[in-house]
């Protein structure tokens, strides 16, 4: 018991020399709080998704009659707009760990860049769509499906604009403190695969 | 912020460690610190428990008569809508929340949470969310039920119903946040020497609590957006007219709403598991079984949602599903009752404010628990839907369930948090009130729900007034109650006997520092010597040389 005792102290004060130098006195735990943001994110997702696909099992006919055929070629190259997009934002953070500043700032400015491009192909697609919100069910889910993704690309692109803002000071992101590029990262990769579900549920599967 | 600061300046004279003191100021400011963050969530809590209550004494007078003479059937309609909302979203959870603030980083030896500032922005959303639902009464409050089902909640009143969805928005977005801090602090910030199983069974329930939040709000969200869209923007999501179905939205509603029956409850089941053994003087009885039964309730809790709509249409083998989950939960519920039963059976026990609330919150919730095993049979749900028997089967389990654990959990913590001791007199009488004025509200309840009374209506048949009359005579004893309580909560405050740091000699870690904790919570790093209940074993000796007594003694003598 007492020897237990003094080795666990000793134990604590080594941890406490370690946690010194980190965030608050603690390991840095913003990375895990983001992934446990995420899950509960993907949750809300999932609600929306679930209602979709019960109106597809319990109305008869899906979409129902009048529905105009989904023009797929703006949501195609929007797909693989933003498919890219996270291999190209993923060359800004390998960028970072090599130190290397520029690199982050160009391959994150070209990845909001596509996130832009992304949002703009869907505004255009909003406007030159037969059916509006209120149409019929289908529509609706339409609308709120594809408008709540938008909402959290463009929170996405905001989130790299943050970053952008902030690498212009020296030193503020480097090799080995980047929480925010990686959060950024981390989230823009998360709204990719969301696209990617969204994409087959609303426009492949009808 | 204001922490930093105060801790460089903090001094420490020779054999007196003097430690800065929080200000009144702190309380109603944005402070990052978890004890001054849960005191805030607690007494937000408590301000809205006595606008529920009030609200809920209305309804009682109302139906103290079959006629609605009182209010208007409308008004009635806008105060139990008002009355579920504030009693589950403004009380029960917040409460939660309070205890789980306040308690989690000092039961694991921690300084704080792994987010303050996050956990500060969640608290922050409360006051708002509640105002925001208060400010609906001067314009046409919501009457659709807290449950809000469309259609009826697209045709009561846009307004009123509007701002509820927005409210719930904020608060919804509050408890996520909070439970984001929960997982990681609990998960990752455990003193070194505490591995999972010994750290304390309330951890274990804030865990499987912070899960359902994590999995369930969010889809509540969901359900609530597409409502808000059929409400402005003529969406016919849920809407039959436009071609909609409103089941769907019972689905999304109940995946939230029937796992937060568990939010609401797991906190209490985690402090009642911490208060049993510290006043009976023996081991928690199963340890590992209450724990994993936290968890097992929280996954089964995310399978039985449907339970609550066996009469929409439901198809049968569907409810069959629904019946055999809904069943299961009672065992891993029983196994924590049996478990409680267990650790205070042949203990020492001491009869103080906090204990028998704790035995209180043991025998209603099984009242209620078993009312709820009839509920799952389909039939039986069948013939009591929407009657006085479901409001006499969640007030057994929400009120006492959960408020007599919150009560009991106030009374222990409450030299811990406030530095000074309860009076038990006054405890014992706020005890008796309650569950007297209780039990006489809610037991008639389900008499009166298998003649056959509605519930959320405000005119009934005459043939139901005796009972009704005596429902609500015994919810002017549960108001009068308060009374006590309140006026025992502040005179302690202000003038109560000092408490030493271990007035109950517990063994968890929160009682090892000073009473109120000093701001960065411990002296120094906080050592187990002991497991989480190892209690009764005081007169065996460890390792020959040193006794838990006098260790006791020594921790006793230290803090006095």
């Amino acid at each position: 018991m007492q020897g237990s005792t003094v080795d666990s102290q000793s134990q604590i004060a080594i941890a406490a020399e370690q946690s010194a130098a980190e965030h608050h006195g603690h390991p840095d735990y913003r990375m895990i709080g983001l992934y446990v943001f995420l899950v509960s994110d993907s949750m809300t997702f999932i609600g929306f998704f679930a209602a979709l696909l019960i109106y597809r099992a319990i109305v008869p006919v899906w979409p129902p009659e009048g529905t105009p055929e989904l023009e797929l070629l703006i949501p195609i190259i929007n797909t693989s707009i933003l498919v890219a997009s996270s291999f190209v934002m993923h060359r800004g953070q390998t960028a970072l760990k090599n130190n290397d500043v520029k690199g982050l700032q160009t391959w994150f400015g070209i990845t909001a860049a596509m996130g832009a491009l992304f949002l703009a192909g869907q505004a255009y697609e909003y406007f030159h769509a037969e059916f509006g919100l209120t149409t019929n069910l289908f529509a609706s889910c339409f609308y709120v499906l594809t408008g709540f993704h938008g909402l959290h690309v463009l929170t996405g692109v905001l989130l790299i604009f943050a970053v952008l803002w902030r690498s212009r000071q020296p030193g503020h992101y480097s090799s080995n403190s980047h929480f925010g590029v990686e959060a950024a990262e981390i989230y823009w990769h998360f709204v990719d695969v969301i696209w990617l579900v969204l994409f087959v549920l609303v426009y492949l599967i009808n | 912020m204001s922490t930093t600061i105060e801790r460089n300046t903090s001094t420490v004279s020779e054999g007196h460690p003097e430690h800065p003191q929080r200000k009144w100021q702190d309380y109603f400011g944005f402070s990052t610190d978890h004890k001054v963050i849960g005191i805030q969530y607690l007494t937000t809590a408590f301000f809205f428990y006595f606008i529920g209550g009030a609200l809920a004494e209305v309804m009682r007078t109302e139906l103290s008569t079959p006629d609605p003479d009182l209010v208007q059937p409308e008004f009635y309609n806008q105060l139990l809508t008002m009355h579920g909302t504030i009693m589950l979203f403004l009380w029960i959870i917040p409460a939660g929340a309070a205890f789980a603030n306040y308690l989690i980083p000092l039961m694991i030896g921690a300084e704080d949470m792994a987010f303050p500032r996050l956990n500060a922005v969640a608290f922050w959303m409360i006051p708002p969310g509640g105002i925001l639902l208060m400010s609906s009464f001067f314009n046409g409050a919501p009457q659709a039920g807290w449950t809000s089902y469309p259609p009826l909640s697209l045709v009561s009143g846009k307004s009123g119903e509007e701002i509820w969805i927005l409210s719930i928005l904020i608060l919804g977005t509050s408890s996520i946040l909070g439970a984001i801090n929960f997982v990681t602090t609990i998960l990752l910030m455990r003193m070194p020497d505490m591995d999972i199983h010994s750290m304390p069974l309330f951890c274990w329930s804030m865990l499987a609590t912070s899960g359902l939040i994590l999995l369930g709000t969010p889809v509540l969200a969901a359900a609530l957006i597409l409502l808000s869209f059929d409400l402005i923007a003529g969406t016919a999501f849920f809407n039959p007219v436009g071609g909609g179905d409103p089941i769907v939205y019972q689905h999304m509603f109940w995946f939230y709403s029937h796992p937060a029956v568990y939010i609401m409850i797991l906190p209490f089941f985690g402090a009642i598991s911490e208060i049993l053994p510290v006043h009976a003087r023996k081991p928690i009885f199963g340890y590992r079984a209450i724990a994993y039964s936290s968890l097992a309730i929280s996954f089964l809790g995310l399978i039985v949602w449907a339970h609550h709509m066996f009469s929409s249409g439901t198809p049968g083998w569907l409810r069959m599903f629904f019946m055999a989950t809904t069943m299961i939960i009672a065992v891993p519920t029983g196994i924590k009752v049996f478990s409680w039963c267990a650790t205070i059976w042949g203990g020492k026990l001491s009869l103080n404010s906090a204990f028998i609330f704790a035995v209180g919150f043991v025998a209603s919730f099984l009242i209620g628990g078993l009312s709820g095993v009839m509920l799952a049979a389909v039939p039986f749900d069948i013939h009591v839907h929407d009657t006085y028997f479901i409001v006499a089967h969640f007030h057994y389990v929400l009120f006492g369930g959960s408020v007599f654990g919150l009560f009991a959990a106030v009374y222990h913590w409450f030299p811990k948090m406030s530095g000074r001791m309860v009076n038990e007199t006054w405890g014992r009488i706020h005890f008796i009130m309650t569950f007297v004025g209780f039990n006489i509200t809610f037991l008639p309840m389900h008499q009166l729900g298998l003649q056959g009374m509605n519930r959320r209506i405000a005119l009934y048949d005459p043939q139901f007034q005796t009972l009704n009359t005596i429902c609500t005579i015994g919810s002017y004893i549960l108001a009068l109650s308060t009374f006590p309580f309140i006026i025992n909560i502040v005179w302690s405050l202000l003038k109560g006997e000092k408490a030493t740091r271990n007035p109950w000699k517990a063994l968890t870690l929160e009682w090892q520092t000073t009473s109120p904790p000093i701001i960065e919570n411990f002296e120094e790093e906080p050592v187990l010597w002991a497991g989480p209940y190892d209690y009764g074993i005081d007169t065996e000796s460890i390792d020959g040389d040193e006794d838990v007594e006098d260790m006791l003694a020594a921790i006793t003598a230290e803090g006095s």
